[in-house]
């Protein structure tokens, strides 16, 4: 089976049964935080992220049941379908680009600096 | 346990915060009430002796999950270049605990082998740990030896969605190792999702704070002093460990006393992440390394009993000579430093000791040993250049020029020059005095007796005239 260029770009839609899959939920609403969180957070919802095995087939955005890796059927709205790792090793960084060599060049000097 | 039936289908945050005690009862299957003992102490080394294993158990443990017995190496070019900013005769030689060969790629293995190992004798049929670290691929890990199921909790998005790097990247992990990640936003409820799944689904609480958790990483400080030893015919001077919750510190500090190293001074190290608030979804991502921070450190070190756990097994102060901090800026440069010059890509949280190390070497003399204690894997996310992307696109200023500018969340300084990077020391006689103005605060003792003198002494590694002094300050009394 293969996937279209959207299905690869992270964007497909449906999710058929037993697709692996990312659902999401609130767990607590901003009101039901606990009492300690500073100011910021208490303006915000405590969400959950879980993947697992879709129960049914389904639409982005509808309420499914998904089937996680120890087994715990767990309910939650289906936001992604196949969900990429998406996080990487950034851009080079220009600040640490010359630290190797400025350190060899000083190996390879001789001599105290101090 | 007052007979009372509680409701266990009350999901509410107040009815499960409730429950803590039966929910910790059942799923560390320890009854920690019986090392209780004054009004504030406990019997610590009862403790780690009735429900821990002997080092000897433990090492037997460790090699049936293939952990420990990691490379000790000499970082022969750093110590050069220590040496060449150092006074004359000064510049110890610095060596590094490449922990990274431990199967899921940090020292965290140790620490969770002995918990996956008791869960399952015990018949637990899963593991579940709440870490945003190293430590839950370790668990994940070591459940999959075992055959246990594992859930890992981690805090990992702040409320756009948005997830640190590092964090992503080791949730990345937990799932190659089999488990089941709950990834949640920003704060301390964290707790309340982590007791609900205990309570769901009747695994084992592999808390990085039970004496297993901690029993685990006595090797780690073993096995260092025995490479030193059988290479350089003595024990190592000092040793640098990252600090963040106290096991690190703990572990392997109890591991070099257990060996008869009991000269060696154990350095905790942590990143600078001062005036950013750990709770705060703003701050989260404001953060560019979330371990091996005074934001776990200094807490942690004041209020051991803060963990997942009645009682940590993790205590810190008892065992630390130095407390020094490093900034981000600093860290980065040094595992930039061990790439380039070591050929050793590695970290870059687990390097913050090694920040540490190189400023403190410049003190030591030219024949002292310093070991740093760890190494963790890097990767995609869990790296430099991740980071510092990440940090840029979070409105944080990376440059280079003098670390001491640097201002957490705001500015990462990127060294110049090694003779930049330094250490700041941390008080530990006002980080003793928090510990027992925290003890009192959280307990409410107004009177306290003197094997709870005593308790404190152990606690700060001080004076019971010490402790006296800081109790009547604070206005309690001591009986008898």
């Amino acid at each position: 089976m293969g996937f279209s260029a959207a299905e690869t770009a992270g964007k497909i839609e449906r999710a058929k049964k037993g697709d692996w899959v990312q659902v999401y939920g609130v767990v607590l609403k901003p009101e039901e935080r606990a009492p300690q969180v500073p100011e910021d957070t208490h303006k915000v919802p405590l969400e959950m992220r879980i993947k697992g095995f879709i129960q049914q087939d389904a639409q982005v955005g509808e309420e499914v049941t998904i089937e996680t890796l120890t087994g715990r059927l767990v309910s939650g709205k289906l936001v992604a379908v196949n969900p990429a790792h998406e996080h990487d090793f950034g851009r080079p960084v220009p600040e640490l680009a010359k630290v190797g060599l400025e350190l060899r060049a000083m190996l390879q000097g001789g001599g105290d600096e101090a | 346990m007052n007979g009372e039936v509680r409701d266990r289908s009350d999901h509410s945050y107040q009815a499960v915060m409730a429950r803590r005690p039966e929910i910790m009862l059942r799923s560390v299957g320890l009854d920690y009430n019986k090392f209780a003992r004054g009004k504030i102490s406990f019997d610590y080394e009862g403790m780690m002796r009735d429900a821990a294993y002997s080092l000897d158990e433990i090492e037997r443990i460790q090699s049936e999950t293939n952990i420990g017995n990691t490379p000790l190496i000499e970082l022969k070019n750093i110590t050069e270049i220590v040496r060449r900013i150092s006074p004359r005769g000064k510049g110890a030689r610095i060596l590094i605990k490449d922990e990274a060969c431990n199967p899921s790629g940090s020292f965290k293995a140790r620490r969770a082998s002995v918990s996956v190992y008791h869960a399952k004798k015990l018949g637990y049929k899963g593991v579940i740990s709440a870490t945003s670290g190293n430590y839950g691929a370790a668990v994940a890990s070591q459940a999959a030896i075992r055959g246990l199921k594992c859930i890992v909790v981690q805090e990992v998005h702040d409320s756009r969605g948005l997830g640190q790097p590092e964090i992503v990247e080791k949730g990345r992990a937990c799932e190659a190792y089999g488990a089941e990640v709950v990834q949640l936003t920003v704060g301390p409820e964290l707790f309340y999702v982590f007791l609900r799944l205990l309570e769901e689904t009747g695994y084992f609480n592999a808390s990085l704070y039970t004496p297993f958790g901690i029993a685990g990483i006595e090797t780690l400080g073993s096995e260092l002093v025995a490479q030193v030893r059988e290479r350089f015919g003595k024990d190592p001077d000092a040793v640098c460990v990252t600090h963040a919750g106290g096991g690190n510190v703990t572990g392997t500090a109890r591991g070099l006393i257990k060996t008869g190293a009991t000269r060696t001074k154990v350095i905790g190290v942590s990143v600078d992440l001062s005036g950013l608030h750990m709770a705060s979804d703003r701050d989260f991502n404001r953060k560019s390394f979330t371990t091996g921070h005074t934001g776990f450190g200094i807490p942690f070190a004041t209020w051991p009993d803060r963990a997942d756990v009645p009682r940590n097994a993790a205590r810190p102060l008892r065992y630390m000579d130095r407390y020094v901090t490093v900034t981000q800026g600093e860290v980065f440069y040094v595992t930039e430093m061990l790439a380039q010059i070591e050929g050793l890509e590695r970290g870059p949280a687990g390097n913050t000791s090694l920040a540490g190390a190189i400023a403190i070497a410049r003190d030591m003399d030219r024949d002292q040993i310093l070991v740093v204690q760890e190494t963790e894997y890097t990767g995609a996310g869990k790296h430099p250049t991740a980071q510092l992307t990440f940090a840029r696109e979070n409105g944080v200023e990376v440059r280079r020029g003098d670390p001491r500018e640097n201002v957490p969340g705001k500015a990462i300084v990127i060294p110049e020059h090694p003779s930049q990077v330094t250490v700041k020391d941390f008080d530990l006689t006002e980080t003793r005095n928090s510990l027992i103005r925290n003890t009192v605060n959280n307990t409410g003792v107004k009177e306290v007796a003197p094997e709870d003198v005593r308790f404190l002494a152990e606690e700060t590694r001080e004076t019971e005239a010490f402790v006296v002094d800081g109790l009547t300050r604070l206005g309690v009394t001591i009986r008898g």
